[in-house]
């Protein structure tokens, strides 16, 4: 996507375009690593953190959204512009959720943090978490460098993920069913683990929408599991 | 389907990419093969296959000196009027090739119908704009010619606004006004399919609008034919886009494709807006 | 400073755009000066002679009053048949050179010849039509004086025909074809129609022309002291009995002279006026 419109203005537009959605991709980023280590090293101070950050993130999605309408208006922008414009708006919504489920699975920490938690439940939502991290980092790679193959091999992983979030959900179900004194603790875990999950279905969106925007085609595979529209970011909570 | 298919062996390597999916199950209408064309000694047009389909509205669009309208005045042999212009090839039209040297030309236009840059009303009035070209092939009573004028000039969106001067002259009619006049004009011979070279390159905003209203209704009735150089326009109005770029056919597909992902990187740069 | 120098480059460019437009307006008054002095002596000369028996009387012998009455209607009926030859030829030539010939070499012979003919000097006319017409027939007549009006008319009509069709659009053209009209057709309900104010007031400069030509008729029609409107016999004209009265001792017939002039002038004025408002309405 060679920037060199007669227009150049329009370049300069696009390029700012990329830069919001670069920093607000590192930002979410460092936000869900951050989520992460206060899940793992129980430490509050970082969810407080990752708490009141998430507002930041925020701010640039609806950056993103200015940036974008006032292109589609002013710009007309077709074929290739056209779809980076588009799923600009759709990358920065799925970041911006992805830092959500980040903000959440950090509240989540912070109860978790008082009471106690089986270590190796905790540390089965690291390894999903980690999963997932390197997938968004590896997308968001893949965004900067319109490396279509790589966001196709981040698609790929989904079905990993989704194989470890499924062994984690049945390891939770069975400590809950032992010792129902865990129910507790185990119930926050296990809606880390889905917004964790969640997360990654978002980056599995980012990775189509990287092949979208430079080439125009989805990956044609039918979707594992029913939903197979190409642009939806969310359907469930 | 046959341009998909059709001398596959005469391209060293693809020039145009045709859509494979989507023109499954439509009538073509016309079907132009290996066309050439020379101004002179100058080769305008390259090896051009193409289909346009019944009841669709197919655009040509490109840069300037592409071809483009050369290819439309190909269509009803409007260059025929100039020496030292001819096409070699085929166009198919009602199983005939009309660059036979056999075809009656006045009776080809009026069934391959245009409209043109600038509006171009007859010096007469408006009624007799419309009823000259309908009596020319048909010996009709008064009150039915009058009919079909009205009809005409309510097909072309215009009738409100003249039914109560069609004796004055239809050169005092407005750009806007003057351009759904000739469409109504064209119209009226009945022709089968009608071709509209930069039809709103002279008009406002809203004429524009209005004619391009005007196209996506008459598609029902004729098959369109649309040389624009506002993209927005061949995407606003047509169901397939041509993207010609020096003389050759680059890229022909269904509208929707070609303005959000076409497959060549000429079309690409040219929608986007990438000429240098 | 760049600001110094362009104030004296401007101030030279004032001053020759002063002596330019000067110039200009003094050539104007120059020559519209004299215009004036020619209509002002020939009103003041012809108003003296113009009464009702100029309408009603023939040309007068020497020393007696008289008319101009059968000059008059010699004129007319000579420019009348000058411009029933010379019209269609033109119109149909003239619609050669703009609609079929274009691109003929042919056509650029033609237009060629034509021009020249325009600019032919109307003696030379009056010469070619004595050998042709008035030699062989032994007599001087007023079908060879209309004859040679109409070698006059023909090219003004051939040249405005041409150059009031090209200045309809060929898209026009194209749009009448696209319709399905043949070529022939088109010419004549569409072509002539956008062009027909154009061609209209070419005809009347033709007629403009031709009522005040005299060298071709002195060849040609030569003149007749009596009412006669025998085309086959010598007629009188305007402009012949102008040149011969004018140059004439007697008193009555140098006045006629300057009532006849006034007359021309006059018509070919109103002519000139209604060829221009013909034009001006398009």
């Amino acid at each position: 996507m060679a920037n060199d419109h007669i227009l150049k203005r329009f370049d300069e537009e696009l390029e700012r375009l990329n830069a919001t959605i670069n920093e607000m991709g590192g930002l979410t980023e460092a936000q869900f690593a951050k989520a992460l280590q206060a899940v793992r090293d129980r430490d509050t101070a970082i969810a407080e953190e990752v708490i009141a950050d998430d507002a930041r993130v925020d701010a640039l999605d609806v950056v993103v959204q200015e940036q974008t309408v006032k292109m589609l208006a002013l710009r007309q922008p077709m074929a290739v512009d056209l779809r980076v414009v588009l799923s600009s708006i759709k990358i920065a919504a799925a970041l911006e959720r992805i830092a959500d489920y980040a903000k959440n699975t950090a509240k989540r920490s912070i109860v978790l943090a008082q009471g106690s938690a089986p270590p190796s439940a905790v540390a089965g939502i690291d390894r999903l978490g980690r999963l997932v991290r390197a997938a968004l980092k590896d997308v968001l790679d893949a965004f900067a460098d319109d490396d279509v193959a790589k966001a196709r091999d981040v698609w790929d992983r989904d079905e990993e993920i989704d194989q470890v979030y499924t062994g984690l959900f049945r390891e939770l179900l069975t400590y809950m069913m032992e010792d129902p004194r865990t129910i507790t603790a185990c119930t926050h875990l296990l809606f880390m683990a889905k917004n964790i999950e969640r997360a990654g279905d978002h980056v599995t969106n980012i990775a189509e929408l990287v092949s979208f925007r430079n080439t125009g085609q989805n990956f044609a595979e039918a979707r594992r599991k029913g939903s197979g529209a190409l642009y939806t970011t969310d359907t469930a909570p | 389907m046959t341009m998909a298919s059709t001398n596959a062996s005469a391209f060293a390597v693809p020039v145009a990419t045709h859509a494979a999916v989507s023109t499954a199950g439509l009538a073509e209408k016309v079907s132009i093969r290996n066309l050439e064309f020379f101004y002179g000694d100058s080769r305008a047009l390259k090896n051009i296959n193409l289909a346009l389909y019944a009841n669709k509205t197919t655009a040509f669009i490109g840069p300037s000196g592409c071809g483009k309208s050369t290819l439309l005045r190909v269509l009803n042999r409007m260059y025929d009027l100039y020496p030292g212009q001819r096409a070699t090839g085929e166009v198919m039209f009602d199983g005939q090739n009309l660059l036979d040297s056999g075809v009656d030309i006045n009776l080809l236009r009026a069934r391959i119908g245009m409209v043109f840059q600038k509006p171009t009303p007859f010096p007469m009035s408006i009624y007799e704009n419309i009823a000259f070209g309908i009596r020319l092939y048909e010996r009709l009573p008064r009150a039915e010619v009058d009919a079909r004028v009205e009809s005409a000039l309510r097909r072309a969106a215009l009738w409100d606004e003249v039914k109560d001067k069609l004796d004055a002259s239809g050169l005092g009619l407005s750009g806007g006004q003057q351009q759904r006049l000739c469409i109504a004009r064209t119209v009226a011979v009945k022709p089968e399919v009608i071709l509209f070279d930069e039809p709103c390159s002279a008009l406002d905003p809203i004429s524009t609008a209005k004619i391009e209203e005007l196209i996506d209704e008459l598609k029902q009735d004729y098959t369109i034919v649309i040389v624009t150089h506002n993209m927005q326009q061949a995407a606003r109005v047509s169901d397939f886009t041509t993207f010609m770029y020096l003389g050759e056919l680059v890229e022909f597909d269904v509208t929707e494709k070609i303005f959000t992902a076409p497959t060549d990187s000429r079309t690409q740069a040219y929608i986007t807006g990438r000429f240098g | 400073m760049a600001d110094s120098r362009r104030n004296t480059l401007y101030a030279a460019r004032r001053l020759r755009n002063t002596v330019a437009t000067s110039l200009a307006y003094g050539a104007t008054a120059f020559g519209l000066g004299w215009l004036v002095l020619i209509l002002g002596v020939l009103l003041l000369h012809g108003f003296g002679g113009l009464s009702l028996s100029v309408f009603t009387e023939n040309t007068p012998p020497p020393g007696s009053a008289g008319g101009l009455l059968n000059a008059i209607a010699g004129s007319i009926v000579m420019t009348v048949l000058a411009v029933v030859i010379g019209t269609p030829i033109g119109i149909l030539a003239g619609t050669y050179l703009a609609e079929y010939g274009r691109h003929d070499k042919l056509a650029s012979i033609v237009r060629f010849i034509n021009d020249i003919l325009l600019s032919a000097p109307s003696i030379v006319i009056g010469l070619f039509i004595y050998e042709v017409m008035v030699a062989p027939m032994g007599h001087f007549s007023g079908y060879a004086g209309a004859v040679a009006l109409a070698v006059i008319v023909i090219p003004v009509v051939v040249r405005t025909t041409e150059d009031m069709l090209r200045l309809v659009p060929d898209t026009l053209r194209e749009a009448a074809a696209s319709i399905g009209l043949p070529r022939s057709h088109m010419i004549v309900r569409i072509a002539y129609r956008a062009a027909r104010a154009g061609i209209v007031t070419g005809i009347l400069l033709a007629i403009a022309r031709i009522s005040g030509e005299t060298a071709p008729l002195l060849f040609t029609a030569l003149n007749n002291q009596f009412w006669s409107l025998n085309m086959n016999a010598p007629m009188p004209s305007l402009p012949v009995v102008i040149f011969q009265f004018a140059l004439s001792p007697y008193e009555e017939w140098q006045s006629l002279a300057w009532t006849g002039a006034l007359l021309i002038t006059v018509t070919v004025l109103a002519l000139s006026i209604f060829a221009r408002t013909l034009t001006a309405r398009k």
